[in-house]
């Protein structure tokens, strides 16, 4: 038999193809997951891997519940001394929540992390007092927040994690010491900061943005730019912090956004309107309950220019869409967490 | 048809790939062959079912018309026709047309006893069709990841696609096609403007020569590329573009899934500064 030059391409493709086509199959398509989340070929996918989504199961598994606590007998106010916050509480239910914060907050420290272990209702451990400022943030996300956390709500573990400090938090970042004169550039860019994807962009949009979220929108109105007075420092500021919103939620741009026209709530899907009420959320947590504890924070919980660490959607997010995969703690501590009592 | 003078010389019959003489002639100035039959075919056919598509759809706004890929949960099977089925044969007959073309180009080069520069440059123009439409849908898993066949619709494609990756800017190939893209304007533009210069000197001067075009880049930056090493410097530059395009959309998805700025988080940890 003579060997044409197209047997030997044909044994050739038949040596080359399936190794091509198991290298370019296996190699790839296992390990990148697509979900659809538009009309066909408008290119609204999201991306996932099995290995992102296992580290994510395995980062947010869920403590286990306390076991239920019955709702009779005097309440808590009239049992122990100086309880503000949790007063209402059955007695039983009570402990049941202290035992329960400790572990979401403080499980190697105990007790003693809020409380003078000598006298437990004594108020000198500045802790306690952030403590139940922290439960009445919980019970505004809870309640008065409910167009972002739903009937899912938050718990302190959401953002705790087992950490008396939650892992990601972020203070105003005045950057490095930067040239003076004729020298300085003033930008507040190119640091690579992690809250923003590593990006060139301004790495601290959270001061200014979540101070006035009106200030983030910043698509012109008009055909022509003549009807906008915004800057492209305000729209990478405004990129910037879009961009911690995919790294924090763990998705890309396009789960919010049809970007044909970021602005258009037409085109937008739902999750823009659970995020834009999650902006003014974080906005009014930080505003209302943490920036006041200023005075009450030592050194070592704040930063450089003296503000308290804050939240912003990483610190509940954690690389998840929806924290702690959408399991409700809150379900398991209703009496507690879940809104202010009457009076409160 | 009147034939010019000098046409006859490239009426060459023979150094066809395929069919050997039975379409080895010429249609007024054209050449038909083998694959001229097989090109008027495809886009005919793939031209016709976009019109068809168009009549299926809800406009007849030139701009506006959207033939779009089936849904991801079809995957790499077969679509309804009227659900990306007619996306996925209008791309076969794109594909065939372009391939086709290529082909004849390969049969002219040989009638001309040319090397085969032109339908290798126009491949990877192919490649880089095929790397959207073919090869990226093929490592992802579903023919659904090609672009839609619309003016408009592909352009919002790219938009919604570069946002996948928070900011494609950042994708190193892009940055590389990008530079080659550009750097292929820049060598045109100076080529372009150098062969006007010496083309067209002030009245009651004769044409310039290569001789002079040199001694300008000689002066101006040292060094002339001369007359036939812009046009290989331009091949290279623009088929560069082409290819690290493809390499480009092809990695982004299959090789990393998340904002192209984190892929950067590798720098940052060189043992350097880290």
């Amino acid at each position: 038999m003579t060997r044409t030059p197209t047997t030997r391409l044909r044994r050739l493709g038949a040596v080359l193809l399936p190794i091509l086509l198991s290298a370019g199959l296996a190699g790839c398509e296992d390990t990148t997951e697509s979900t659809q989340t538009g009309y066909r070929g408008t290119g609204m996918v999201q991306f996932t891997s099995p290995a992102t989504r296992e580290a994510l199961a395995l980062a947010n598994a869920i403590p286990e519940a306390q076991p239920p606590a019955s709702d009779e007998g005097p309440r808590a106010s009239e049992l122990y001394e100086n309880v503000q916050v949790l007063g209402h509480l059955s007695d039983e239910e009570f402990l049941r929540t202290m035992t329960a914060i400790t572990e979401w907050v403080a499980p190697e420290e105990g007790c003693g992390y809020c409380h003078n272990l000598e006298n437990l209702a004594d108020d000198s451990v500045y802790t306690k007092a952030v403590a139940r400022r922290m439960f009445q943030m919980t019970w505004a996300i809870n309640d008065t927040w409910k167009p972002h956390v739903q009937e899912t709500g938050v718990t302190c573990y959401t953002c705790h994690r087992g950490q008396p400090v939650p892992a990601n938090v972020w203070f105003q970042n005045p950057g490095p010491q930067e040239a003076q004169g004729m020298a300085r550039t003033d930008t507040g860019q190119n640091l690579a900061e992690p809250s923003i994807g590593l990006t060139s962009l301004p790495y601290d949009p959270f001061t200014t943005l979540f101070a006035d979220p009106a200030q983030i929108r910043v698509a012109s109105t008009t055909r022509l730019p003549s009807g906008s007075d915004k800057t492209i420092q305000q729209t990478e500021k405004t990129y910037s912090l879009m961009v911690h919103m995919s790294e924090g939620l763990g998705v890309n741009c396009t789960f919010c956004h049809n970007t044909q026209s970021f602005s258009s709530w037409d085109l937008s899907s739902p999750q823009r309107v659970t995020a834009w009420h999650g902006i003014r959320m974080v906005s009014d947590i930080n505003g209302t309950y943490i920036d006041p504890l200023a005075g009450i924070f030592p050194d070592t919980r704040k930063g450089p220019l003296g503000d308290p660490y804050k939240a912003n959607c990483t610190t509940c997010h954690q690389g998840a869409s929806k924290p702690l995969l959408g399991i409700s703690m809150l379900q398991d501590y209703v009496a507690a967490l879940g809104r202010a009592p009457a009076g409160n | 048809m009147a034939m010019l003078s000098f046409e006859r010389k490239y009426r060459v019959r023979g150094g066809t790939l395929i069919g050997g003489d039975l379409f080895d002639f010429w249609v007024g100035p054209f050449y038909v062959g083998f694959f001229g039959v097989t090109t008027i075919f495809f886009s005919l056919l793939g031209t016709a079912l976009i019109v068809y598509g168009a009549a299926l759809g809800p406009t007849w706004n030139l701009w506006q018309i959207s033939i779009a890929p089936p849904d991801l949960s079809y995957g790499l099977g077969l679509a309804p026709l009227k659900d990306g089925g007619l996306w996925q044969i209008i791309t076969v007959c794109a594909i065939g047309a372009f391939c086709s073309w290529a082909l004849r180009e390969v049969e002219i080069c040989r009638k001309l006893g040319m090397d085969y520069h032109v339908p290798f440059a126009f491949g990877v123009a192919i490649f880089a069709y095929v790397s959207l439409v073919v090869i990226r849908p093929v490592l992802l898993g579903a023919w659904g990841h090609g672009f839609p066949y619309g003016i408009f619709s592909h352009l919002d494609w790219v938009s919604n696609v570069g946002y996948q990756y928070l900011h494609f800017h950042y994708n190193p190939a892009h940055m590389l096609a990008v530079t080659f893209f550009f750097t292929t304007t820049l060598a045109l533009s100076l080529h372009g403007a150098l062969v006007l210069s010496a083309a067209n000197p002030k009245k009651g001067e004769v044409m310039k020569t290569a001789e002079h075009e040199n001694t300008f880049f000689r002066d101006t930056i040292g060094y002339s590329i001369g007359t036939l090493g812009i046009h290989r410097l331009g091949l290279l530059l623009a088929l560069s573009a082409g290819f690290w395009s493809a390499v480009c959309i092809i990695i982004s998805g299959p090789l990393w899934t998340r904002g192209w700025p984190e892929w950067w988080g590798w720098w940052l940890d060189l043992p350097i500064w880290s």
